[in-house]
């Protein structure tokens, strides 16, 4: 079996500012680009209302704004990826070139996939979140470091220590956030609870 | 944490395989949903790697985000959507997993299906690539909503790497009143503790007016936990649970199921239990909700007006602005005759026979207005098959209702039930998102199945109460 193992301790990129609260996974990736068997190509239908109007056109996002093309840093506010539990989301962000997404909260589904996939998903008070997007906003093609093992994000010269699920931090950090390989090598205690839960077992008891 | 202990806790380590370096835990997962729209690229993952099934006895397959509701004759008009078919039903075939395709009297929404079945039962851990996953919690299981890298790991190893949630009781007290019901319980829970209210927490529904409920109304709550942010919902089993089981394709049979019933009442929360969180609601007072925005928590009572966003708490400020933009209405507005151009009646959340039973009850004998397309799509075949038995059918297509073959359907809007521009749907479904239903610029205000069809019938947002008093049972 293939195995895949990649740590994940610093991404070094520019941030790309999509505010506002409560964005869902609709408002991601609207249901229509999902009706595809494999996630390639799904890249471009990120933010695809938000981006386009009816006839195409498009409209003001930050997605189509030259000034932020290239970034790999999402910077994002609170309960971000709520709603559905499509991977389609995240997996069309990362397919635009996000690498990691920083943001006030984010909705439990959406941060367990980013970490699947390998993007760091970190958050940051209110008042640190408004600093760092003031930076971004001022000088678009300012860098930034995220750095998992001290939990700071450098940038223009300041730091902002944040904050992250510890045990998202160390699967990324160790390489183990492709969960398959881990899991799978528990498989002899895996096969002995299902000789033990009740409603596999005739719900005898003892 | 809990000391003593609550369901939640309980049936986490009951199927613990063990802790992982990360922190995480993990986790057995007893029965594992799959359906045509997340599970493909899982597939392929598992093939690239060389991995098969590793317990394909646990997982079972349906189709339902996809298929068309008006004909369902293969090969589907839309090329993407048969593609996706032919694809769960390779992949069932080649993993040897059971599947309820639409040849079968079984096909429906995932979260119908798994409960008519008796596959969802009490103190199991359930995964599913679908957020409302949680609608099995009514059982008093543990249901969560996975992404497609976590479908991969439940289909190589029938586990997956969790962090522990805390437990927060909702107690509902009270009685609900007539014209109210269990969606209005949601919705109000939604709109107190807020969309992002429940990251971190599962959410353990309790209390007289909970236990009232039955089995289908306590899945229409657990269904919504989501939107409360709340990834796991779930409600204690008790009698009526056993009852709604008993009989059941996959239930326990004979003595397996007296000892079943032991196990069952054993595992759920008792009096003293303890929560990290508590959270009480009076079902008393509760009146019939309506969204008038873009997220689940924008909800009022019928009677309500609409918000001035500049009163609001600053974190709601922002998405209550443009949600009274994207709707089109103003601050002080009612919900309460605002005018609908659609109304849908289905969906995981509120696609059940007692549902469809509740809402012919209030168009029995009268016509949907002019200006409304109005359309039934029953939530699984069997709902269905039963609501034929009933007459149910005919009481709607006398009314001017459409009636649909099972699925998703308008609730998301990956089929070709959509609606059109700027139209707006009162809709029994889950979401208001913005383009949830099709449109882009579609606008959808939610709410009970019964205030459906009031809303339909009158061609704008009424008050159900109004009219259940002189209602009679349907036939």
């Amino acid at each position: 079996m293939t195995e895949i193992k990649k740590a994940i301790k610093q991404i070094t990129g520019r941030g790309m500012i999509v505010p506002g609260n409560d964005i869902d996974t609709d408002q991601i990736i609207p249901a229509r680009y999902m009706k595809v068997v494999t996630f390639d190509g799904l890249g471009e239908y990120a933010f695809y209302d938000l981006r386009y109007d009816e006839q195409g056109n498009p409209k003001k996002h930050p997605f189509n704004e030259p000034r932020f093309a290239g970034a790999s840093i999402l910077l994002v506010n609170r309960n971000f990826g709520c709603g559905s539990s499509r991977e389609h989301a995240p997996q069309a962000l990362m397919r635009a070139g996000i690498a990691a997404v920083v943001g006030e909260s984010f909705a439990e589904i959406f941060a367990g996939n980013c970490t699947a996939m390998g993007v760091p998903t970190v958050t940051l008070e209110g008042a640190a979140i408004q600093a760092l997007t003031k930076i971004v906003d001022a000088d678009p093609t300012v860098e930034m470091t995220l750095d998992l093992p001290s939990s700071t994000i450098s940038c223009d010269g300041r730091e902002f220590p944040f904050a992250m699920h510890p045990s998202y931090r160390s699967a990324l950090i160790a390489g183990s956030w492709d969960s398959t390989s881990v899991l799978l090598s528990n498989v002899e205690k895996i096969e002995s609870l299902v000789k033990r839960l009740p409603y596999l077992n005739g719900f005898a008891h003892g | 944490m809990a000391t003593k202990r609550n369901l939640f806790n309980t049936v986490w380590d009951l199927h613990k395989v063990g802790t992982l370096e990360s922190g995480q835990d993990q986790l057995f997962i007893g029965l594992h949903l799959i359906h045509e729209v997340t599970s493909p690229q899982a597939f392929q993952m598992l093939e690239e790697r060389g991995l098969t099934v590793l317990h394909p006895e646990r997982t079972f397959a349906t189709v339902d985000h996809i298929v068309p509701t008006a004909s369902q004759e293969r090969p589907f008009k839309d090329r993407l959507a048969e593609e996706m078919m032919q694809a769960i039903e390779n992949n069932t075939a080649r993993h040897d997993i059971e599947f309820f395709g639409l040849r079968t009297d079984h096909q429906g929404i995932v979260h119908i299906i798994g409960p008519e079945l008796g596959l969802t039962q009490p103190g199991m851990t359930i995964a599913c690539g679908d957020s409302h996953t949680s609608t099995h919690g009514a059982f008093g299981a543990i249901a969560f909503g996975i992404g497609t890298s976590q479908i991969r790991d439940v289909l190589a190893t029938q586990t997956m790497a969790l962090s522990r949630p805390k437990v927060r009781k909702i107690n509902v007290t009270g009685t609900l009143q007539p014209g109210v019901y269990a969606k209005d319980i949601i919705l109000r829970i939604i709109a107190e503790l807020g969309v992002n209210g429940g990251i971190g927490y599962a959410y353990e529904y309790n209390g007289e007016a909970i236990h009232q409920l039955s089995m289908e109304e306590r899945m229409t709550i657990c269904n919504m936990s989501i939107e409360g942010g709340a990834r796991v919902g779930y409600v204690n089993p008790d009698e009526k649970t056993y009852e709604y089981l008993l009989g059941r394709r996959y239930a326990p049979r004979g003595e397996n199921f007296e000892r079943a019933v032991q196990f069952w009442s054993e595992i759920a929360s008792g009096e003293d239990a303890e929560y990290d969180d508590v959270f009480e609601l009076d079902a008393n007072t509760l009146k019939p909700m309506v969204t008038w925005g873009i997220t689940p928590g924008q909800a009022i009572s019928v009677d309500d007006r609409m918000p001035d966003p500049d009163r609001l708490p600053e974190e709601q400020r922002d998405i209550a602005v443009k949600a009274l933009e994207h709707m089109g209405f103003a601050e002080g507005d009612r919900i309460r005759g605002k005018k609908i151009d659609v109304a849908f009646l289905g969906s995981c959340t509120n696609g059940r026979i007692s549902d469809l039973r509740e809402a012919a009850r209030i168009v029995q004998g009268k016509k949907v207005a002019r200006s409304v397309r109005a359309f039934v799509v029953p939530g699984s075949k069997q709902v269905s098959m039963q609501a034929e038995r009933e007459g149910l059918p005919r009481i709607f297509q006398d009314a001017g209702f459409e009636w649909r073959g099972a699925g998703c359907s308008m609730c998301l809007a990956m089929n070709p039930d959509k609606l059109e521009g700027r139209e707006i749907s009162a809709s029994s479904s889950n979401r208001n998102f913005v383009g949830r239903q099709g449109s882009p610029s579609g606008r959808t205000l939610l709410m009970s199945p019964a205030m459906v069809a009031a809303a339909a019938i009158a061609g704008e947002v009424v008050d159900v109460r109004e009219q259940i008093a002189d209602l009679q049972p349907v036939g």
